[in-house]
């Protein structure tokens, strides 16, 4: 075995020719707040050691604390790009764990609202990226996009950016009234939106020069560093939970994997984009299946009941009054629930002893593993270009640092 | 409920390679647990890549049982195939005088920050680790964050000068 050198010991014997410079925090490509420590020789990275924990809120602990359907609030301050889908892995987690069914509408909706909020998700990420690399305009289409889907998820839920609108047993309320109006003027709009975005960036020049055979990461080194989503799958290997291990109903949906091989910051652009048109397609799926129906479980010690029932039901007060103020119980039991987020495979696990509280609870953040694996990519490139590599990387440093 | 027949045979090829490598299974909620003794975890994990295709590793979390527990740490390494999309969890018991694990870095680079993370808010050492250092708190910070006897709130307002 050969001795292993500390990544600190470079810093402390810096070649003549090499300078170490630090990136960040408050870089606006770093996404957040990551500091990038660079060993540069020249214009070219040697070295790229990533430093983060600047948004550590010790949520993990936090989650110890609370009752299982408190936690849920926490999640969406994680991903906060993509609050749906933690809300999605938390609950389920907790689903599986309580061994509670869910009824055909949540399941449908759950899987209308993943899908909106992971084109909302690949808007930002659209957004910045192009931003990143100096396109300045392609933000403000992006954001524009994506107001309109947060305006759908704040009819739904109330909240724009923290919505929590999965429950534990289903969804917090069935959707409002003229929602599907709403969303279908959206869905009327987007292709249309989706047109300019490729002319926009697809097709320019300039943007794929910057990012054609850049931050190349062969399916082998992918896999070992535990790229996810589109990451994993720019690097040509077609991995996506919704298919490999479906939840929420996902096998009986009609959609495709996108797969490039190219394995640069170009491939992982096209499979984001192409991704968006799977997601709109899936979304017209939901469109056709709901019917009316309940969103929340048969489980009345779990469930709170409906504000109506309480007025009239003795029982349902009571419920309402012991979830709220004792929790309940969760059956002995550890769990690891993944799901396919919008930046990759999100992963929960959770033990509980038996209480209303979790023992522990922990996330696996695609942002997290996504980003250890920069090192690898960054080196032996132009420094210009690592901005271009965390832009395809599509990080949030609320989900790394938790 | 996940079907885990498959996953049993697994650990019993794994029992057949080796009976020291397997202390307990559990099979529960649709989900296989392996409990792996400390010494033999980087085998067991080496032989889980390389023969039954476990080519990733998910996730790598530790968790405190508690204080009054012995073993009071344990280390769960969740593996997943990207052929056969099978989950399979080992899972190391440490005991709080001795909190050392073997790195499994050598078999995942994808353990190295997870280690770390782990380090970092439970204390717990992966020996042989190449670059062992905290990595979401302050490198002077006071303590372990996840542990059950550490106060939510810390111990006094930590003062970054």
């Amino acid at each position: 075995m050969t001795p292993t050198v500390r990544q600190t010991d470079v810093l402390d014997q810096p070649l003549e020719s090499q300078m170490t410079i630090s990136m960040g925090p408050q870089h606006p490509s770093t996404h957040g707040v990551l500091r990038l420590e660079l060993v540069l020789d020249g214009e070219m990275v040697v070295k790229t050691i990533p430093d983060i924990g600047y948004l550590h809120t010790g949520m993990e602990k936090l989650f110890e604390y609370k009752k299982y359907q408190q936690g849920i609030v926490i999640t969406d301050r994680m991903d906060y790009l993509n609050p749906l889908g933690n809300n999605l892995a938390y609950v389920m987690a907790a689903e599986k764990l309580l061994q509670i069914e869910i009824p055909e509408r949540a399941q449908v909706i759950r899987v209308m609202f993943c899908e909106l909020q992971r084109i909302a998700s690949h808007m930002v990420w659209l957004g910045t990226h192009a931003l990143d690399i100096g396109a300045m305009s392609v933000f403000f289409y992006c954001f524009r996009q994506r107001e309109k889907i947060l305006n759908l998820i704040e009819a739904a839920s109330g909240g724009r950016m923290t919505p929590s609108y999965f429950r534990i047993g289903g969804l917090m309320m069935d959707l409002p009234a003229g929602f599907d109006n709403r969303l279908n003027q959206f869905m009327r709009d987007f292709p249309a939106a989706m047109d300019e975005f490729e002319i926009l960036v697809s097709g320019n020049t300039l943007f794929q020069s910057r990012t054609k055979d850049i931050g190349i990461i062969s399916p082998e080194d992918a896999i070992d560093w535990g790229l996810t989503g589109p990451c994993l799958r720019g690097s040509g290997v077609d991995l996506d939970l919704r298919k490999a291990n479906p939840y929420s109903g996902y096998e009986t949906y009609d959609f495709e994997i996108p797969v490039e091989k190219s394995c640069d910051v170009w491939a992982r652009f096209r499979v984001r984009m192409r991704e968006i048109y799977e997601s709109y397609k899936i979304v017209r799926q939901t469109q056709e299946r709901l019917k009316p129906g309940p969103v929340k479980a048969d489980a009345p010690k779990v469930v709170l009941p409906d504000r109506d029932d309480m007025r009239k039901h003795m029982d349902s007060l009571i419920h309402h009054f012991l979830i709220v103020a004792e929790g309940f119980n969760v059956p002995e039991g550890e769990v690891y629930h993944a799901i396919e987020a919008s930046k990759g495979e999100l992963g929960v696990y959770m033990k509980s002893n038996g209480g209303p509280k979790p023992e522990r609870v922990h996330f696996r953040g695609p942002s997290f593993v996504n980003l250890s694996a920069l090192p690898a990519m960054a080196e032996g490139e132009m420094i210009a270009d690592v901005v271009a590599i965390i832009g395809s990387l599509d990080i949030v440093l609320g989900e790394i640092d938790r | 409920m996940a079907d885990t027949s498959k996953l049993l045979e697994i650990v019993e090829k794994l029992r057949a390679e080796n009976s020291a490598w397997i202390m307990e299974t559990k099979n529960a909620l649709g989900e296989v647990t392996v409990i792996v003794p400390r010494e033999h975890i980087v085998d067991v994990c080496w032989v889980a890549k390389t023969q039954h295709g476990f080519d990733m590793l998910a996730d790598l979390c530790g968790a405190d049982r508690g204080v009054e527990e012995s073993p009071r740490f344990e280390v769960n390494y969740h593996l997943f195939s990207t052929k056969h999309h099978q989950r399979l969890r080992l899972k190391v018991l440490v005991e709080e005088d001795e909190p050392k694990v073997p790195t499994v870095t050598s078999v995942w680079k994808t353990a190295n920050w997870h280690e770390r993370e782990t380090f970092d808010l439970l204390g717990i050492v992966f020996e042989n680790h190449p670059d062992l250092r905290r990595i979401l708190l302050p490198s002077d910070f006071d303590g372990h964050a996840l542990r059950k006897d550490y106060p939510l709130r810390g111990f006094e307002p930590y003062s970054l000068t």
